[in-house]
C-alpha cells in the first residue's frame, strides 16, 4: 500500500494553535494524547474560516482531542478520500469521527477487498 | 439538419428541466462545492423518483430494461441533466443510474451473469482500464501490459494509470497485450476481479477534479482465467474503440449543459449588475462576450446533435462524434471563461459553480481522447488514411 500519508507535526490542540490557523482549505488529522486519530477531515469550500474554524469545530466534538496535524490544499475532496483510505487500510476500520461514513463508501488502496464492505 | 422537437421530446425535457431545478440545485446549497455524491437519503429518495418517471437507467440497452429512448433524446436530456453545480462530471448525481460499462454487453452469457447483471442490480462496480504510464492517445502502440497465457489462465503484468473508480470497484475491464507482434491485432480484454492475488491499487492521483479521482494501479502476475477474456483473444483493440467513439457524444452534451447554464448565469448577472450608472448588459465589451457564448454553444449544440442523430439512424458517426467532442469542450471552456470574466470577482469564488466548471472543462480537452486525436481522427476521414 502506498497511499501518501500525511506527515505533518503534530500540534498541540489549544486555542493559540486554532487561531494561528489559516484560513484556507485543506485536511486535517485530530488526535489523543496518545496519538491515536479521532477524525480525519476537511476544511471545504464552504467552511467559514477554513482551516481554522473546520478543525475548532471538529475539534469540539471530541472530549479526548489533544492535538492536531493539517495540509493545506485545494484538492482536498480527493486527498481527505485518500487518508480515509490508508487509515482504513493500515487499520481495518476508519477512525470514530468517520464511522458513520461507511466502509463500503471508502476507497481501497493496496490489494484485496475490504472484507467488512461486504461488496 | 432538423432538430425540431418532436411533442414527446418537448414533454421529456420540461419534466428534467423542472427536476434538475426543483429537485438538485436546491440540495447543492448545502452540499461542499465540491462534492459529486449526495446524501444517501436523497440519493435513494430521487432514485425513486426517476423510476417513477420511467427515466432510470438511460443508457441500459432497452432488452435488458432500459427505457429505450434514443441517443438524440438521450443527448438533449444530457444538456439538461449537467445543468447545476456537480453536472459535468456527476449530472445530477447519479440518480438516472448508468448503463455500466458497455463492453460488458458484449459479453458471453456466463460473463453477463457473473458481471453485467450485478452492475445493472447496483451490486457490483468496475472500471474500465486502457491507459498506461506510457500513454493513452495511441493505446494500440502504448499499452505494454502483458497477457502470457498458462494453461487456461492468462498471466497479466503490468500498470495502468488515471483509472477512475477503481479503488471502489469489484472488477475492471482491462487491456492487455497478448501478441507483441501484431500491433492493435495483439491486444485482449480481460475481466479482472480486484480481489485477484497481485491487483493492487496503488496511490490515488490529485487532479483539477477534486472528486472522482483517478487511480494508478499495479499487476503482478495476476492469474486470470480463460473464462474472463471479454470478447475474442487479439481483438481487445476493437472493443476499446467503439467504446471510445460512443462515449464522445454524451461527454460532449455534458459541455454543453454546463455551458447554457453558464450562459444563464453570465446574461442574468449582466442585467442587473450596474457599473458607471447603467447595466453590464448595456456594455458592448459584455454584449460580445454574451455573442461569443452564444456562437460557441449553438455550434457545440447542433454538432453533437448531429453526432448523436448519426449514431441513431446506423450511420457512420466517428468523424461527427471527433468534432462535436473537440468542439463542444473547447467551447464550453470559452463560454465558462467569459461567464467568469462578466462576474468578476464573483465568477472565481466557491459561492459559484463558475469555478468548478473551469477546473473540470480543462480536463475534458484531453479526457475520451485528447482534441488532438480528435483532429486526427477528422483529418484521416477528410484527407484519407494515409495522407496523400
Amino acid at each position: 500500500m502506498t497511499g501518501v500519508r500525511l506527515a505533518k507535526p503534530w500540534l498541540d490542540l489549544d486555542e493559540a494553535a486554532i487561531a494561528a490557523l489559516p484560513g484556507q482549505l485543506g485536511i486535517y488529522e485530530i488526535a489523543d494524547a496518545k496519538g491515536g486519530t479521532l477524525e480525519l477531515g476537511f476544511a471545504g469550500g464552504r467552511s467559514r474560516f477554513g482551516l481554522r474554524s473546520a478543525i475548532a469545530e471538529a475539534a469540539a466534538k471530541h472530549e479526548s482531542a489533544a492535538r492536531f496535524r493539517y495540509e493545506v490544499t485545494m484538492q482536498y475532496w480527493s486527498r481527505f478520500e485518500e487518508l480515509l483510505a490508508v487509515y482504513l487500510a493500515d487499520h481495518g476500520e476508519l477512525p470514530p469521527g468517520n464511522a458513520d461514513r461507511g466502509e463500503q463508501r471508502v476507497g481501497r488502496l493496496g490489494a484485496g477487498r475490504i472484507a467488512a464492505a461486504g461488496r | 439538419m432538423d432538430f425540431e422537437l418532436s411533442p414527446e421530446q418537448k414533454l421529456i425535457l420540461e419534466t428534467v428541466r423542472r427536476f434538475v431545478r426543483e429537485e438538485i440545485v436546491p440540495l447543492e446549497a448545502d452540499l461542499d462545492p465540491d462534492a459529486s455524491e449526495l446524501p444517501p437519503h436523497h440519493r435513494e429518495r430521487l432514485v425513486a423518483m426517476t423510476k417513477e418517471l420511467g427515466f432510470y437507467g438511460l443508457d441500459i440497452p432497452e432488452e435488458y430494461g432500459g427505457p429505450g429512448i434514443d441517443l438524440t433524446t438521450r443527448t438533449l436530456m444530457a444538456f439538461e441533466m449537467a445543468q447545476h453545480r456537480a453536472g459535468l462530471y456527476a449530472p445530477c448525481y447519479g440518480v438516472f443510474g448508468g448503463a455500466g460499462l458497455a463492453q460488458l454487453y458484449e459479453a458471453d452469457d456466463d460473463q453477463k451473469e457473473r458481471y453485467l447483471y450485478p452492475v445493472l442490480r447496483g451490486e457490483k462496480r468496475g472500471f474500465f482500464a486502457l491507459t498506461e504510464p506510457s500513454g493513452g492517445s495511441d493505446p494500440a502502440r502504448a499499452i505494454r501490459m502483458t497477457a502470457v497465457r498458462d494453461g487456461d489462465d492468462w498471466i497479466l503484468d503490468g500498470e495502468k494509470t488515471f483509472i477512475s473508480g477503481a479503488d471502489k470497484a469489484d472488477f475492471g475491464i482491462v487491456f492487455a497485450r497478448t501478441d507483441p507482434e501484431l500491433g492493435r491485432k495483439g491486444i485482449t480484454c480481460f475481466l479482472v476481479d480486484t480481489d485477484m492475488p497481485g491487483f493492487r491499487v496503488r496511490r490515488i492521483v490529485h487532479t483539477l477534479r477534486s472528486t472522482h479521482y483517478a487511480a494508478e494501479l499495479e499487476f503482478n502476475r495476476v492469474r486470470v482465467p480463460g473464462r474472463n477474456v471479454l470478447g475474442e483473444v487479439n481483438q481487445g483493440f476493437a472493443i476499446a474503440n467503439d467504446r471510445l467513439s460512443r462515449n464522445r457524444i454524451p461527454y460532449a452534451a455534458g459541455c454543453v449543459g454546463v455551458a447554457l447554464k453558464a450562459q444563464e448565469m453570465a446574461i442574468a448577472y449582466a442585467k442587473t449588475r450596474k457599473t458607471f450608472g447603467d447595466y453590464l448588459s448595456t456594455r458592448q465589451a459584455v454584449q460580445w462576450m454574451i455573442v461569443d457564448n452564444e456562437i460557441d454553444l449553438r455550434t457545440a449544440r447542433a454538432l453533437t446533435l448531429e453526432a448523436a442523430a448519426r449514431a441513431d439512424t446506423g450511420r457512420p458517426f466517428r468523424t461527427e462524434a471527433a468534432i462535436c467532442k473537440l468542439v463542444a469542450s473547447e467551447g464550453a471552456s470559452r463560454v465558462v471563461d467569459r461567464a467568469m470574466q462578466i462576474h468578476g470577482g464573483y465568477g472565481m469564488t466557491k459561492d459559484l459553480p463558475l469555478e468548478r466548471w473551469y477546473r473540470e472543462l480543462r480536463i475534458r480537452r484531453v479526457g475520451e481522447g485528447p482534441n488532438e486525436i480528435q483532429r486526427l481522427i477528422v483529418a484521416r476521414d477528410v484527407i484519407g488514411g494515409s495522407f496523400h
